[in-house]
């Protein structure tokens, strides 16, 4: 395989944006190719990951193409998934030997609609969508299973929180962050028992942009290179009924094949929305407890559909480039209750 | 290309109108079956599956393939989703060579599906601009000013669009799988068929489908123990340009013309119509198949007509187009882009049955969406690169 490095990363993530997609994008763009090093006509490749159905309205993408720029005429691909996907997409267009730099984005904007319920739309369409049951819903059941199975506690869940909550103040592009107690939050109701609010995600409006380059372009770049050493992706049965719950079988196979435990890991960067998911995919990735998980805050503190899985890796990238770790794990994720996993090792030189 | 990528098994649904027959995951099986039984390999041989289809909208359920996972096989490996609009078909299909291409696996299973009669198409297809107006006009609205700018621009005489369709409706008639297949289809019927939006009428206009086509990927040495001898990629190509800008000229795209001038020069192409034997190429309305003859350099600009009008791209003619009947005969949109792929690897392959067109050596399959903006493309021969 060839040595791909990331040269660089944007985000803008916020509680609720009055911008429309193409115009939160656009300075993220503008920013990321900045600090790339490379001009906009030298990047060979465009790649981007949103979703129809959380812009309420067919071919998200096309208008973003027409902000993010396509003249002349450029190669470009787009798939229906967390940009995360999108980087994979680039990475393996990148094997090929096709074109040596490509750019990522990836934008969601899920504030205009109801998501718990839209998210019911990913579900059985003829059995299970019509009973709509919403995100938390069945995330409910996932965390109430995988509590039986561990013999965790909804403290060790809110300890999740407030530690997340803690780490996202050093962050200026989480949305919830602050310091808390975890035996006051154990006090609130529950939202959907088990979980309480603090154990479901704070939804956000946003985009992430990155560049990544072949070998010979990011040792020029500058930074410390930071290398794409290993990224797998995988899917589980969709059917809530059929796989067990309580764990996340495609994340441990894409982090096999994508060599998590070759080596160790300084810190790992996890799309986990709800915390007892942190939890089963610590699992998953066979992370010791002594891994720091999500020094950014998390998805858990700023959940940008479509975006955070990629943003999750960004995080890990800035990390490693500050000089801050050597060697992170990233993992994004979709569907419900952890179906698809795409996990990514990240090097320093 | 370091890597060598051969298409070992093709598979397809029959098109229809609403296959009522069959769940989404029931149709998305079928024809992922098929392409396994071509290539006399099961579910366990595939390592990754990359799937397309239009905007969700078009059934209501929100990125349905992780709904379709295991219909499809694709527990624990690999599942992409492409959305390209109307180029999906053919995008998707390039991603999965690319996986072979770029050595990362050794067999994919690529899907293009569509299953129109969850929902309303022209519903699905109108995008509802911010302070702007909603023209509640599905693509023919959308193409049918292209189209007249070209009649303007040729001068081609205005039955060329009839022509085209009689063409297309006649080859359908050799399909079985085709959705549309009209007995006692003739000039008169189409050029009697309603004005839906000027100047294409009814008869001159792609359906709305139910269905999905499939294809097995394999790397050389594989492909070459294929029971059927393999259609190899000589090249793809994708290029994607803004939809609104000024001085853009939508009725004969750049990005258009650039694919297919990367394709060439990949695929050592230096007269294309004569160095490649047949293309399905995507021609949603009539009128699309002469404007494209010219955006793909099979014809100087304006006189693409004229290989209508003269019969160059009818079945025995020097340029076969459409051999299957094209999108005119079926169109599961998220499918029309891989099916043009499949029907150009299956004239490869000699898998064409009755719209067979004999000897061929090179073929192109081709497909377009958005406001003509987006673009992706094929090369196969019989032949190894």
């Amino acid at each position: 395989m060839r040595d791909v490095g990331i040269l660089s990363f944007a985000q803008s993530n916020a509680k609720s944006e009055l911008r429309n997609e193409v115009e939160i994008l656009l300075p993220v763009v503008k920013e990321a190719v900045k600090a790339s090093g490379l001009a906009r006509n030298d990047i060979d490749f465009t790649c981007s990951g949103s979703s129809d159905f959380l812009q309420g309205q067919p071919f998200a993408f096309v208008m973003a193409l027409d902000g993010v720029g396509a003249w002349p005429p450029i190669k470009e691909s787009h798939v229906e998934m967390d940009g995360a996907w999108a980087l994979y997409e680039s990475w393996v267009k990148i094997q090929t030997g096709e074109v040596e730099s490509a750019l990522i984005y990836s934008f969601g904007k899920t504030s205009p609609g109801d998501l718990a319920e839209v998210l019911a739309l990913q579900l059985d369409p003829y059995c299970v969508t019509q009973l709509w049951p919403d995100a938390d819903s069945v995330a409910g059941i996932q965390a109430r299973l995988f509590l039986e199975r561990s013999g965790r506690s909804e403290r060790d869940l809110a300890e999740i929180a407030v530690r997340s909550l803690a780490d996202a103040k050093d962050n200026p592009h989480a949305v919830a962050k602050g310091d808390f107690d975890a035996a006051k939050l154990l006090s609130e109701p529950y939202r959907t028992s088990p979980l309480r609010d603090h154990d479901c995600p704070t939804n956000a409006d946003g985009a992430t942009v990155m560049v990544i380059a072949s070998a010979d372009i990011a040792r020029k770049h500058g930074q410390r290179p930071v290398w794409i050493r290993g990224i797998d992706h995988r899917i589980d049965p969709p059917a809530l009924g059929v796989r067990d719950l309580t764990r996340a079988p495609s994340a441990e196979i894409a982090a096999g094949k994508a060599r998590v435990g070759a080596d160790k890991i300084d810190f790992a960067e996890i799309d986990a929305p709800y915390t007892h998911q942190e939890l089963i995919l610590r699992e998953a990735l066979g992370l010791g407890d002594g891994v720091r998980v999500n020094p950014s805050g998390g998805s858990l503190c700023t959940r940008t559909l479509f975006s955070c899985g990629l943003n999750r890796i960004g995080d890990a990238y800035q990390r490693i480039a500050s000089g801050d770790g050597d060697r992170a794990v990233a993992l994004a994720t979709a569907g419900h209750c952890l179906q698809q996993n795409l996990v990514c090792v990240l090097e320093g030189e | 290309m370091a890597n060598l990528c051969g298409v070992i098994g093709i598979g397809q649904t029959k098109y229809d109108a609403k296959r009522i027959d069959v769940s989404m995951p029931g149709l998305v099986r079928e024809a992922a079956l098929r392409a396994l039984e071509d290539a006399d390999l099961s579910f366990a041989d595939i390592d990754a599956v990359v799937i397309g289809k239009a905007p969700d909208m078009f059934e209501g359920v929100m990125l349905p393939e992780n709904y379709l996972a295991d219909a499809i096989g694709a527990t624990g490996k690999p599942l992409l989703r492409v959305h390209t609009a109307g180029s999906v078909g053919g995008s998707t299909a390039n991603v999965a060579m690319s996986l072979i291409h770029a050595g990362i696996h050794d067999r994919v299973l690529t899907i293009g599906w569509e299953k129109q009669s969850e929902s309303n198409a022209m519903w699905g297809l109108t995008i509802s601009p911010p302070f702007g107006v909603a023209v509640v006009a599905g693509a023919g609205g959308y193409f049918a000013p292209l189209i007249h700018a070209y009649i303007e621009r040729s001068g081609a005489p205005e039955d060329t669009g009839i022509r085209t369709a009689l063409k297309d409706r006649q080859n359908a008639l050799l399909n079985p799988l085709a959705h549309l297949r009209i007995p006692d289809i003739d000039f008169d019927k189409i050029a009697n068929s309603p004005m839906l939006w000027d100047p294409i009428r009814y008869l001159e206009s792609c359906p709305s489908s139910d269905g999905a086509c499939a294809m097995v990927l394999a790397r050389e040495d594989l492909a070459e123990q294929a029971p059927t001898a393999p259609a190899w990629v000589h090249a793809t190509a994708m290029r994607s340009e803004p939809n609104q800008f000024p001085g853009r000229d939508a009725v004969n795209p750049q990005a258009g013309r650039d694919a297919a001038a990367d394709l060439y020069k990949q695929g050592k192409i230096s007269n294309p119509r004569k160095e490649i034997d047949c293309a399905e190429i995507y021609v949603p309305f009539s009128w699309f198949e002469a404007m494209w003859m010219e955006n793909l350099g099979f014809a100087p600009e304006g006189e693409g007509w004229k290989m209508v009008y003269e019969g160059a791209t009818a079945l025995d003619g020097d340029m076969p187009i459409n051999m299957s009947g094209g999108v005119l005969s079926s169109n599961a949109i998220g499918a029309s882009g891989m099916i043009r792929y499949a029907e150009a690897a299956m004239q490869i392959r000699g898998q064409a049955g009755e719209h067979q067109v004999d000897g061929v050596r090179k073929s192109m399959g081709h497909a377009y969406g958005g406001g003509s903006q987006y673009f992706s493309m094929c090369l196969f021969g019989k032949d190894k690169p």
